[in-house]
């Protein structure tokens, strides 16, 4: 018995997500008293996975999968499980790893707990907990399959430094042309711009900045914390930002360590998607706005005065760093 | 083009969440139910290819009878049909077991699922019906155009979108983007009249396992009274979110 992570990378190099994953299937493996296998697919370098925990890592490179491919990434998932005799199986739950934990899970006739937010609560029954209801709730899940499959929800473990010494190995998977029946064309991202996905920091803007023309301020504040830009619902309905910013129970989900809503209610279905996020700031003229019910700290005041002030004050802050 | 829109029945987005015996159920008790709304977006998709190209446009959902008005609304929306596969959506597995089922009966070129449902946030079911009857698949999907066999369709990714190309027969897990939300459509009385006389038929699950069980349920741990912090003493923010909150 073994416990198998996928650790995702983007062009080489890993992500925190891939920490997070070792990390936490480190403790996995711990619980369960069998060892950890870290399985990684054209990454540059693999050494930095020792760091958490990884003892031993398969390292797949093939030019095949240069792009991702769910249906062949979930070929070598299940080839690499049965390799290993890993009964566990752990994936991240970015746009990529939710896309292909599924059929992964099919593959292994395993049953699968997506948005896993904690270690198994008991081994035997194996019971995790997760998110449903849009983060209005958790679910105490049990896995009752002899295999298993577990989404981690991002930024809900951490990372847990865990050095240990790494056998690494090569693994040849078998792929057939049937893998690639949904082949990549081609990509479009914003550069140097921080994902939703992959921020720690996530400043976002609603209704009450009245215009796109206004983002200039949410853009600057953002800047200097190095943090994604994100908006309300109506404010990309009204095309005033792009829709790939919408966040909430029917847009994008957030769990950063912090999100600092700018001009925003705070409707039950925003606060359904942004709710799991650490810590919430919340900037509003209303202090009648449901938002601050639901944030840790709070500021009544006018945007358009506030959050220029608030980035002046955040760059000599991080100048004295 | 024979066209399936798997429908989840879902408590509205603005229900409170509540649960009853021992937090081991969900409580419905005055919660409204609706369609959910990724599936109202690739419904609306659907209803494109079928006023645009002919399709062919059923709808499909796992539920008890509790469910039909959710069904009853997509086909005021459009659909032609409805089939509603008479049995509790234990796990996400179970019901993709369900609609395989459905799907090979009925021989489905393009089955459009929502990329979750906004209840047990699973985001499973469209992924497990690609792998157990071999469609491909594409997930987070915000557009999709279909020519003869070939398929161009755009998914998500995490910071930006990626153009995949593909065949039939294809299921995908959409979300808005696919149509926006003016685009959505409300039943008008015609259709509402029509909808009531449109073929809904009961058909009985396959007999299958589950994989998982739900055993409980728990709310978010209150949080503490948020701090206020005076609009003329940014200081104290800063200070209050490097000190206290370590985040930045
Ligand atoms: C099915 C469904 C799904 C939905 N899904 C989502 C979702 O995923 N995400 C989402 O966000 N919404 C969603 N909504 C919409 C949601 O119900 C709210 O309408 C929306 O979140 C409100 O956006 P807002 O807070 O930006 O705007 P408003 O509610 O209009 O709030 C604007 C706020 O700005 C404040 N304000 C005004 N001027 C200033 C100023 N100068 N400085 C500071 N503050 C100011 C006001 O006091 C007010 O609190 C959904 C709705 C439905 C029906």
């Amino acid at each position: 018995m073994s416990v198998l992570v996928f650790a995702d990378n983007s062009e080489g190099k890993f992500k925190k997500n891939a920490f997070e994953v070792t990390s936490y299937g480190k403790k996995v493996a711990e619980m369960t008293q069998t060892n950890l296998v870290v399985l990684t697919i054209n990454a540059d370098n693999v050494s930095e996975l020792a760091n958490y925990g990884a003892e031993k890592i398969l390292k797949v490179s093939n030019d095949q999968l240069k792009d991702f491919n769910a249906k062949a990434y979930a070929d070598v998932v299940k080839q690499a499980a049965e390799k290993e005799g890993a009964d566990i199986v752990i994936i991240d739950s970015s746009s990529n790893g939710s896309y292909f934990a599924p059929l992964v899970a099919v593959n292994l006739e395993a049953g699968y707990a997506s948005n896993a937010v904690e270690l198994p609560s008991s081994i035997s029954p194996f019971v995790i907990k997760r998110k449903a209801f849009s983060s209005k709730a958790f679910n105490n899940t049990e896995i009752k399959t002899s295999n298993k499959v577990i989404g981690l929800s991002k930024n809900s473990f951490g990372l847990v430094e865990n050095s240990v010494n790494t056998n690494e190995e090569d693994f040849t998977p078998t792929l057939s042309d049937d893998d690639f029946n949904v082949t990549f064309k081609s990509v479009e991202k914003a550069t140097g711009k921080v994902s939703i996905a992959d921020a720690d920091i996530v400043v976002s803007g609603g209704r009450g900045l009245k215009s796109g023309e206004n983002w200039g301020i949410i853009e600057e504040l953002a800047d200097v914390l190095g943090a994604a830009t994100a908006c309300s619902k109506p404010v990309s309905d009204l095309g005033w930002r792009p829709h790939s910013e919408h966040v909430g129970q029917t847009g994008k989900p957030v769990s950063s360590n912090l999100y600092i809503a700018i001009g925003i209610s705070g409707a039950i279905q925003h606060l359904a998607g942004v709710n799991s996020s650490k810590v919430k700031v919340v900037i509003n003229t209303d202090p009648e706005a449901p938002f601050f019910k639901a944030a840790d700290y709070g500021i009544v005041g006018d945007a358009f005065d506030v959050v220029p002030r608030l980035t002046e004050k955040l760059k000599e802050f991080k100048a004295n760093q | 083009m024979k066209i399936l829109v798997c429908i989840s029945h879902v408590p509205d987005t603005t229900s409170k969440i509540n649960f009853k015996d021992d937090n081991s159920k969900f409580d419905s008790t005055g919660v409204q139910y609706v369609i959910n709304p990724h599936d109202e977006f690739v419904l609306t998709r659907a209803m494109w290819f079928k006023e645009k190209q002919g399709a062919s446009l059923t709808v499909v959902n796992v539920g008890d009878a509790s469910s039909e008005p959710t069904l009853r609304k997509a086909l005021a929306i459009g659909a032609d049909d409805a089939i509603r596969v008479n049995a509790e959506p234990t796990d996400g597995f179970y019901v993709a077991k369900q609609l395989a089922e459905v799907i090979k009966n009925g021989g489905y070129d393009l089955v459009l699922a929502g990329r979750e449902s906004l209840d047990y946030n699973g985001g499973m079911v469209p992924g497990m019906i690609a792998s157990l009857i071999d469609y491909n698949f594409v997930n987070a999907c915000i557009g999709i155009d279909v020519e003869e066999n070939q398929v161009t369709a755009t998914r998500e990714i995490d910071g930006g979108k990626e153009v995949v190309s593909t065949e039939l027969p294809l299921i995908i897990g959409g979300q808005k983007g696919l149509v926006e939300d003016k685009d959505l459509r409300i039943p008008n009385m015609r259709g509402i009249m029509m909808a009531r006389k449109k073929p809904l038929q009961v058909v009985e699950p396959i007999d299958t396992n589950t994989t998982t069980a739900s055993i409980s349920f728990d709310k978010p741990e209150p949080r503490s009274a948020c701090k206020m912090v005076d609009s003329d003493n940014l200081d104290e923010l800063i200070s209050l979110l490097h000190n206290e909150a370590k985040v930045i």
